[in-house]
């Protein structure tokens, strides 16, 4: 957002609080402006309250997704088939971690704070996505998961990628390339279970019958039911409607369930000529209403495994800062001294202007 | 994955030795340390841990492929072996207990493998062009194992007393890294004391002291090189093996 950011960032510093309530409106008009023109929003800019708590809202949720999402993965590092297998699902598992990293990083410049993003985690105050309190009962599942759901998380990142708000963004540049890999994976694994001995083949069938279902409720409520949808598109925040993506996921897994030699549990899913889609049957929004109010399979067990790692660590986070703080003393002092030894009065100088 | 060896370990010498027992004993110490950080993911007490711990996790099962690769099929070797035939160190096996734990027998294993993956890169068996790799990897974990054991051994109160109870938990572990291994051609001895002297340092940094009694007693010396583990080794296999000796004969 160059020309206009510029010009918003000197007015603020120019009017300061001031100014501000006079000058609402014609902050509001340069940031649609910048919107329009599908500039990007910086984090110094000013921007909507409520585009502000928006974005809190969904890059948090979507933070805390990569989190928990350790957990039905995870579920099965330990009982890997395969060494090679076990490296790759040690690997996804701690590129999750790292997404995690860089969303609360991009929420962080809109103000807030990772540890306060966790507390509202922990809470129950702030959700995650959830297609995470189901289980992982069998090997199949960690394929159908790459398949699936990393398949249907790409399907609406990758327009975030093109998302108002720059950090979040740039997060999603980099958090597609790394969940793209996972989800090819994720096919590779089905493919070879879906190849090898009948057991293993009827694991990774029962595996695409659970996941299908809840996969597809990940693209959220239909259009008319959806409350954020439309200010979102607006803020170009979102850039397609859920329908639309649900459908386009779907359009993209026929082919692909074709090519595994696995079914999709949907008798109603057939090609549309008409319409060059595939009409595919009715979602059970009464269970996705279930399993976001916390009454899915897993909802407790995630956010008390979740909360268990958060307090039995705090002794450990306690420890680190009470290190820091003696050590950064030290290294202060460390520092004076040099400083006295050599440049008193430049550095003075320099502390002085760097408070101004 | 590269030669049809059996499972036992006992591979006859071949034309060119590799060394299977020795490649078994290391290997082995980097699979089993490697599942046990493994079984950390979705658990650690900050962010920036999860992805430390699962990448050392990953470092280790890399060099446990490569090791295992050397000695026979790699997938054969970890999942259908009995636990009297694994030949890694008691150290690795041991629970992961709390976090002080974990970062203890990090601390005490990295070191001892930074300093051996160091003089098996410097000399010319048939370890140095792994070790010449490994060596990078092996530091990083060691720093990582070091940093955590001055923020926790001179923290608060209670890190402190933590660190305490794992050093003393563990200690008796650390005599049989330097038992000698069969084509592993080092100088225990010299090891034995480069590896005390580090530990010593950083442990007194960490405002830690060396902990007393034996680091080997007359059970555990060398013992889990000659198949002789602790008892919750037998239940971690049991897990890591069961999805594969379920199927079997099927690739995955």
């Amino acid at each position: 957002m160059a020309t206009a950011a510029a010009q918003q960032t000197a007015s603020t510093q120019t009017y300061g609080a001031a100014g501000a309530v006079g000058d609402t409106t014609a902050y509001q008009r340069v940031f649609d402006a910048a919107v329009a023109a599908d500039e990007r929003i910086e984090p110094r800019d000013w921007m909507p309250d409520a585009y502000r708590a928006t974005l809190v809202r969904q890059i948090a949720q979507h933070a805390h997704s990569e989190i928990i999402g350790m957990q039905p993965e995870a579920n099965w590092i330990t009982r890997a088939p395969s060494l090679r297998r076990k490296a790759i699902l040690m690997a996804k598992v701690q590129d999750e971690a790292g997404h995690g990293l860089y969303l609360y990083s991009a929420a962080e410049t809109l103000g807030t704070g990772r540890d306060e993003l966790l507390d509202k985690l922990h809470s129950g105050r702030q959700k995650y996505s959830s297609i995470f309190n189901y289980p992982t009962l069998t090997w199949a599942d960690v394929g159908a998961i790459g398949w699936l759901v990393d398949g249907a998380a790409i399907t609406n990142q990758v327009p975030l990628c093109r998302c108002s708000y720059g950090p979040y963004a740039r997060a999603m540049v980099r958090i597609c390339k790394e969940e793209s890999f996972h989800q090819r994976q994720g096919y590779e694994l089905l493919l070879a279970l879906s190849k090898g001995t009948p057991e293993q083949h009827a694991m990774a069938q029962d595996a695409v019958d659970r996941w299908w279902w809840p996969s597809l409720m990940m693209f959220g409520p239909p259009d008319d039911e959806s409350a954020h949808s439309a200010q979102s598109m607006a803020w170009k925040i979102k850039r397609h409607s859920n329908d639309e993506l649900r459908q386009r996921f779907v359009d993209i897994c026929v082919p692909q369930a074709e090519s595994l030699g696995l079914t999709l549990p949907d008798p109603e899913l057939r090609w549309n000529e008409e319409r060059g889609h595939h009409d595919f049957g009715p979602i059970d929004w009464t269970e996705f209403k279930e399993v976001l109010k916390g009454n899915g399979p897993c909802n407790e067990q995630r956010i008390t495994q979740r909360r268990r790692a958060h307090d039995e660590g705090a002794w450990v986070r306690e420890a680190a800062a009470a290190h820091a703080a003696k050590h950064s003393a030290d290294r202060h002092t460390a520092d004076r001294h040099t400083a006295d030894k050599h440049t008193a009065a430049k550095h003075t100088g320099e502390t002085g202007a760097a408070r101004a | 994955m590269t030669a049809p060896e059996t499972a036992a370990g006992t591979a006859a010498p071949r034309s060119t030795p590799v060394p299977a027992a020795a490649a078994l004993a290391l290997g082995d110490d980097a699979l089993v340390l490697s599942h046990r950080l493994g079984e950390w993911a979705g658990h650690a007490p900050v962010l920036e841990e999860e992805v430390a711990l699962a990448n050392i996790a990953l470092d280790l099962l890399g060099q446990a492929r490569v090791l295992l690769s050397m000695a026979g099929d790699e997938d054969e070797l970890a999942y259908l072996r009995e636990e009297r035939a694994f030949r890694n160190l008691q150290l690795v096996e041991q629970p992961n207990g709390d976090f002080a734990h974990t970062i203890v027998r990090q601390l005490f294993f990295s070191t001892y493998q930074h300093l051996l993956h160091t003089e098996l890169a410097a000399g010319d068996g048939p370890f140095a062009p792994l070790a010449a790799k490994t060596v990078k990897e092996v530091a990083y974990h060691r720093d990582h194992a070091e940093q955590w054991t001055l923020r926790l051994g001179d923290g608060t109160e209670e890190s402190h007393a933590r660190m305490r109870r794992a050093c003393a938990a563990l200690w008796r572990f650390s005599g049989e890294m330097f038992q000698p291994v069969e084509g592993v051609d080092v100088d225990e001895e010299r090891l034995e004391a480069a590896w005390l002297a580090s530990v010593e340092d950083v442990l007194r940094r960490a405002t830690l002291s060396v902990p007393e009694g034996p680091r080997s007693g007359a059970w555990a010396a060398g013992a889990g090189r000659q198949g002789l583990h602790t008892e919750s080794f037998g239940r971690m296999l049991a897990e890591m093996q069961h999805l594969h000796r379920s199927h079997p004969g099927a690739s995955w």
